[in-house]
């Protein structure tokens, strides 16, 4: 009777659906290659805004430094295409060849201890998720243990992603500083730069886009689930219901750093550079921003915003630069005030029902019974 | 009393417990002892330090001294969900439910099986879990409200619904704080019956305030005043305590 034995409720599927064929099929039929670039670009910040539906929309752990993941997961990727990028060949006019050339200008003379296991495409593949899973293990650890939360964890956040910023800026021989890693070229000598490898690394995107969805979702529909959402509305009953709620804040903060270090890297593949600037205070509150556009509670919703919202970034700053940063705050306030579910509630509450109420009609006139309120109901067949 | 005979005598023993918040000692030197299936009701005027003895013993506030033995195993220094694991649960005195969950996912989280992060992912809905909750709901009158969002409750049903969350953890320490405040005659009625049912084969700490609810349930009755015991006894010798009379009964 109350089983979910779906992985999709109907309008889930729906979503699933919709988001399917724009990104398999419309999109790639109707863009160029420069526009669908974009999108690849927008897709992204998809897979930061899909952590924050789980970290903060279910978990209620607003992080105001994704960036921070979102920079460790570019970076690593970049380390690896920038070591390829600068082979001996590529860099005889160095003073020193077979070293980056950010390194070379700033008078380093061999390849930093840290930097040598990124030469290898297995090491950078698992440090990609390993190092911004590390990172937010040993933050949440720290924060989650000793019951700090709310705000003061937003602000701390906030704190790491300003820090790492100054610390990649000021270490320019070894992060290439704030013009960041740039001229990265080849992935095990395949070249990223032309337009069918830009076309590929996009469908290479969007399926991980919807390996992440299924791993979002699986999580979803798990107890851990509903227990984050417990967790979000009555902190003490899930502790006094015999769980360590700091290990279930832990984990939803590790899965948010994963995600996003998983964006950062398709970032460094798919734009071709990675910089300081997608790491700091101001890309990791836009990241938010987009997730609650979207609406923090739905996965399809939050992607769908992160999509739009980066799609009117660049219409509008295209004509309107200085504008730009005023929308973006007031979206963000009409959010806020008007409508906290963002997209997907306006969705759920204005074009859902009507749906609904379609399906319903038809299903009454073919005989097709059962209750159409998918909620967890068994599925009519 | 013994030395050494008596942790295997009480299922809980408070002793010497202190706690002071910023100098203010709201528990002051308190000692007593719960025995198995024992129903014991603490009653006291507002601001005795009722609610904050719970907070003790469940390991949300913690003690400035003293001991809280369960079972022979010292509280003081266990964390809450290990307090819980232990056998100890506890009620809030404002229904806290989860009322974005249904009625099923509220009592399934309380079952007490997959608390571990690892476990929760892999926790399965199973007969067992299934047939658990439905016996649940039915003792705490929610069985055709299973698929209710808990937020659509009135509040003497959430009440219940926390109470049963309790129940399915199945604790030797059953600690409720006022469950029938706020209550309406046909839902407090309800709930004596409930509360009846369900302390067989477990200790009960009930804090109340109704003394007509207090005289039906309690086997041993403690009153609090300033953060220390006034009296404590049966119902009917505490009633008739004069130094009760004065500062609580007598109003």
């Amino acid at each position: 009777m109350i089983i979910n034995s779906r992985f999709f409720n109907r309008s889930e599927l729906m979503g699933f659906i919709a988001l399917a064929a724009v990104l398999f099929v419309i999109l790639p039929l109707t863009l160029d290659v420069f526009r669908l670039n974009l999108v690849a670009k927008y897709l992204t910040y998809a897979f930061v805004a899909l952590g924050l539906v789980l970290c903060w929309g279910y978990g209620g752990i607003l992080s105001l430094g994704q960036g921070v993941f979102f920079g460790l997961g570019g970076y690593c990727m970049a380390m690896f295409l920038k070591l390829e990028a600068s082979s001996v060949e590529n860099t005889k006019i160095q003073s020193t060849p077979g070293i980056p050339d950010f390194m070379d200008w700033n008078q380093i003379t061999s390849l930093p201890l840290f930097w040598q296991p990124f030469h290898s495409l297995t090491f950078t593949i698992l440090a990609i998720i390993l190092v911004p899973g590390i990172f937010a293990l040993i933050i949440g650890t720290a924060m989650f243990k000793r019951r700090v939360g709310g705000t003061y964890f937003a602000i701390i956040t906030q704190a790491v992603a300003a820090i790492l910023t100054i610390l990649i800026v000021g270490q320019q021989g070894y992060t290439g500083g704030i013009n960041g890693m740039t001229d990265l070229r080849t992935l095990k000598g395949w070249d990223i730069r032309p337009d069918h490898a830009k076309i590929i690394l996009y469908f290479v995107e969007v399926v991980l886009l919807f390996v992440c969805i299924g791993i979002a979702q699986f999580i979803r529909l798990t107890k851990l689930g509903r227990i984050l959402v417990a967790m979000r509305e009555q902190e003490d009953r899930v502790r006094f219901s015999g769980y360590s709620v700091a290990n279930f804040k832990i984990f939803a903060f590790c899965m948010a750093a994963v995600f996003a270090a998983i964006g950062g890297a398709m970032f460094a593949l798919n734009v071709g550079f990675m910089s300081p600037s997608f790491v700091g205070i101001v890309p990791s509150i836009e990241m938010v921003i987009y997730t609650a556009v979207g609406g923090r509670m739905s996965i399809f919703g939050a992607i769908w915003g992160a999509i739009l919202v980066n799609f009117a970034k660049t219409s509008l700053s295209e004509s309107f630069p200085q504008l730009w940063l005023f929308g973006l705050g007031a979206l963000f306030i009409a959010v806020v005030l008007a409508f906290p579910n963002g997209l997907s509630g306006l969705w759920a509450d204005y074009v859902q029902p009507r749906i609904d109420r379609l399906f319903a009609s038809r299903k009454s006139k073919s005989d097709w019974s059962g209750n159409s309120v998918a909620d967890g109901a068994a599925p009519a067949e | 009393m013994l030395i050494g005979h008596q942790p295997k005598d009480f299922l809980l023993a408070v002793s010497g417990l202190t706690v002071s918040f910023d100098g203010f000692k709201a528990v002051k030197d308190l000692s007593f002892y719960v025995e198995e299936n024992e129903i014991r009701v603490i009653i006291g005027p507002n601001g005795a330090g009722k609610t904050t003895v719970l907070d003790l013993i469940c390991g949300k506030t913690r003690a400035t001294s003293g001991s809280i033995q369960f079972r022979g195993k010292e509280l003081t220094k266990m964390r809450e969900n290990e307090i819980v694991q232990t056998g100890v649960g506890r009620k809030f005195q404002t229904p806290s439910v989860f009322e974005d969950l249904t009625v099923f996912e509220n009592l399934e989280i309380s079952f007490p099986r997959g608390r571990t992060v690892f476990g929760s992912l892999t926790f399965q809905r199973d007969q067992l879990v299934k047939d658990r909750v439905e016996e649940v709901a039915e003792m705490i009158f929610l069985k055709d409200k299973l698929n209710t969002y808990a937020d659509e409750l009135s509040h003497g049903q959430k009440q219940w619904l926390e109470i049963g969350m309790l129940l399915i953890q199945d604790p030797d320490l059953l600690m409720l704080d006022e469950p029938v405040a706020g209550m309406s005659v046909s839902e407090r009625a309800k709930t004596a019956e409930l509360l009846n049912r369900i302390i067989k084969n477990r200790s009960v700490l009930v804090i109340e305030h109704d003394m007509k609810f207090v005289e039906d349930i309690a086997h041993k009755v403690t009153v609090l005043h300033q953060g220390q015991i006034l009296s404590e006894g049966t119902m009917e010798k505490v009633q008739n305590d004069p130094k009760v009379i004065e500062v609580y009964l007598g109003h």
